[in-house]
């Protein structure tokens, strides 16, 4: 299926969550509202002419613009064909409707999202931090974070 | 006086119940145990928090991040594209080669390169010269886990003569910021093509000593048949890669499937598990496709040799790195799986974010999938069979 016909039908079936699009992109995607994305994946990895049943990555991304966003890009072992999705939320309430009991992967991808960006997956079973340690202060990736000076009270050597 | 004990003879061995001779059931006391983060078993720093009904495993959970390096962060924070590569090289240190390249593939992609032809041929040699290195230390340490320590020292004496060759090309024995942006950074030296054929005529006799001492050794094939059995589409769902996934039946190479650099110009076979030893997806199956590969790998490497051509190994190598704005996910197939990078450009000379899609890190996350129900000494087994490297996995 081309990125063009993935557009139209899930357009035609979710109409108001699916955002913007730019087709003609290197890697073609797809806006779509963040507090639809589980019903948005659902509908990809089950019907029939999708089958998007293998999810290469996650991503969390922050724009600099008061926006952050989750990336989503998707594969089809079935049809071989492949889309992005991309989710964008605003860094005060930052809130995505969770995936991961769509696709098993993005369990643990969420949570590096999560630890990394402070992005919150609504539905996701133990959303936990995963790589840095669960009383480290801030979300690391997020443009806007200062190393802090001291952690725990040991001095942060630069 | 002492009346011999009579043992209850008709227990079930479900977890968490225990049947009495009388017939009761009993639920035991679950037990929760600590493995790692220094356990020779998790071939790093990965704490694995088991939770044991008797010696039956209910339920893992696993702790990363103790090797947490900050990869994307100073990725954002370096001033060129190029200077990101020796970080690459360190996130999975057993094979840098692939991750160099997977980076360069993904940036000269966004910058729109075609590198030249000796460059596609030179990167598929060190390429799957490392998946041999890296696949012989899967190897080396599976067969350690379960006991057998000779195939260890021989598996280190042959990756030996791997790193003689990379250290003859770019004179690092593990870390080689060899493969650049648009090129490499040496061409061969003199005589490397002979040393790399006589490795292959070498190696190959090698694999079938191998096979004879472990493979189908039957104490191992006993440790490992029929344990950790991940099925097809559990394997799809959870999104392993590599031979994690060929291990459970599914035909599927990144480098034939969705082909890069020169691999479609080389005859070879994608090895998959069948099943021979127990059920499709268990330990042994994902352990002898990394075996089968290794004869592929070897097969690539001397059609490659004999097809080299003659080019300046360095013409496409910009001057200055700057792509447009714009952004790329693109995939390759390391020894541990589908490696990919995510990369975003704002048009600027530093990258704006990467993500770095570790195959460990993902294959990783399917482990207490695969190991509910088990017993402890399996998990060892199933842990070791995943072939995690923990510098990948925590980036």
């Amino acid at each position: 299926m081309t990125p063009q016909e993935i557009y139209d039908n899930l357009k035609a079936k979710f109409g108001d969550a699916i955002l913007e699009a730019k087709l003609d992109a290197l890697q073609p995607w797809i806006r779509i509202a963040p507090e639809r994305a589980k019903d948005i994946a659902l509908f990809l990895r089950d019907e029939q002419p999708f089958q998007f049943d293998y999810m290469m990555c996650l991503s969390g991304i922050d724009y600099n613009d008061g926006n952050l966003g989750v990336v989503y890009h998707l594969f089809s072992m079935v049809h071989k064909h492949k889309i992005v999705l991309r989710a964008n939320t605003s860094k005060e309430n930052p809130r995505v409707q969770s995936v991961s009991s769509v696709w098993g992967t993005a369990n643990w991808h969420e949570r590096e999202a999560f630890d990394m960006f402070g992005i919150i997956f609504d539905g996701h079973p133990d959303l936990r931090r995963i790589l840095c340690p669960d009383d480290y202060p801030g979300y690391p990736l997020r443009k806007d974070f200062k190393v802090p000076e001291f952690y725990n009270g040991m001095k942060v050597p630069y | 006086m002492n009346e011999p004990k009579v043992l209850p003879t008709d227990y079930v061995t479900k977890p968490g119940e225990f049947k009495t001779s009388t017939g009761k059931t009993l639920r035991t006391d679950e037990m929760i145990i600590n493995m790692g983060p220094q356990h020779p078993s998790t071939h790093g720093v990965l704490r694995l928090e088991v939770v044991l009904d008797g010696e039956i495993v209910v339920d893992v959970i696993p702790h990363i991040g103790y090797l947490h390096r900050c990869f994307e962060k100073h990725a954002e924070h370096m001033t060129n594209y190029q200077q990101v590569i020796p970080y690459a090289d360190r996130m999975d240190y057993l094979a840098s080669m692939n991750n160099d390249w997977a980076y360069a593939l993904a940036v000269e992609r966004l910058l729109n390169i075609v590198v030249p032809p000796r460059v596609e041929y030179i990167r598929v040699i060190m390429a799957e010269l490392q998946r041999i290195a890296s696949h012989l230390i899967a190897i080396g340490t599976y067969g350690i886990d379960m006991g057998a320590f000779t195939p260890f020292l021989w598996c280190f004496r042959d990756r030996e003569r791997i790193l003689d060759l990379f250290e003859m090309t770019c004179g690092a024995r593990l870390l080689y910021n060899y493969i650049w942006v648009g090129g490499v950074s040496h061409d061969l030296p003199p005589g490397f093509v002979e040393k790399a054929k006589d490795f292959c005529t070498y190696f190959r006799p090698k694999i079938k000593e191998l096979n004879d001492v472990l493979s189908f050794n039957e104490i191992f094939i006993k440790r490992t048949a029929n344990v950790g059995v991940l099925p097809k589409d559990v394997a799809i769902n959870y999104a392993c890669s590599g031979p994690m996934l060929r291990g459970s039946g599914v035909n599927w190479d990144l480098r034939r499937d969705d082909p890069y650099g020169v691999y479609d110009k080389f005859e070879w076979e994608v090895q998959i598990g069948k099943g021979e030893m127990g059920t499709v997806g268990d330990c042994w199956d994902r352990y002898m496709v990394r075996v089968r590969e290794m004869e592929q790998s070897v097969k690539i490497i001397e059609q490659a040799l004999a097809g080299i051509p003659e080019g300046n190994v360095q013409s496409a190598i910009p001057k200055r790195i700057r792509p447009d704005r714009g952004e790329v996910y693109v995939r390759t197939e390391s020894p541990r799986g589908e490696l990919g990078f995510y990369v975003v450009s704002d048009g600027t000379a530093s990258p704006y974010r990467i993500k770095a899609r570790s195959p460990a890190f993902v294959n990783l996350s399917v482990l207490p999938e695969i190991s509910r129900g088990c017993m402890l000494a399996d998990l060892v087994a199933i842990v070791g069979s995943v072939d995690i490297v923990l510098g990948e996995v925590d980036r």
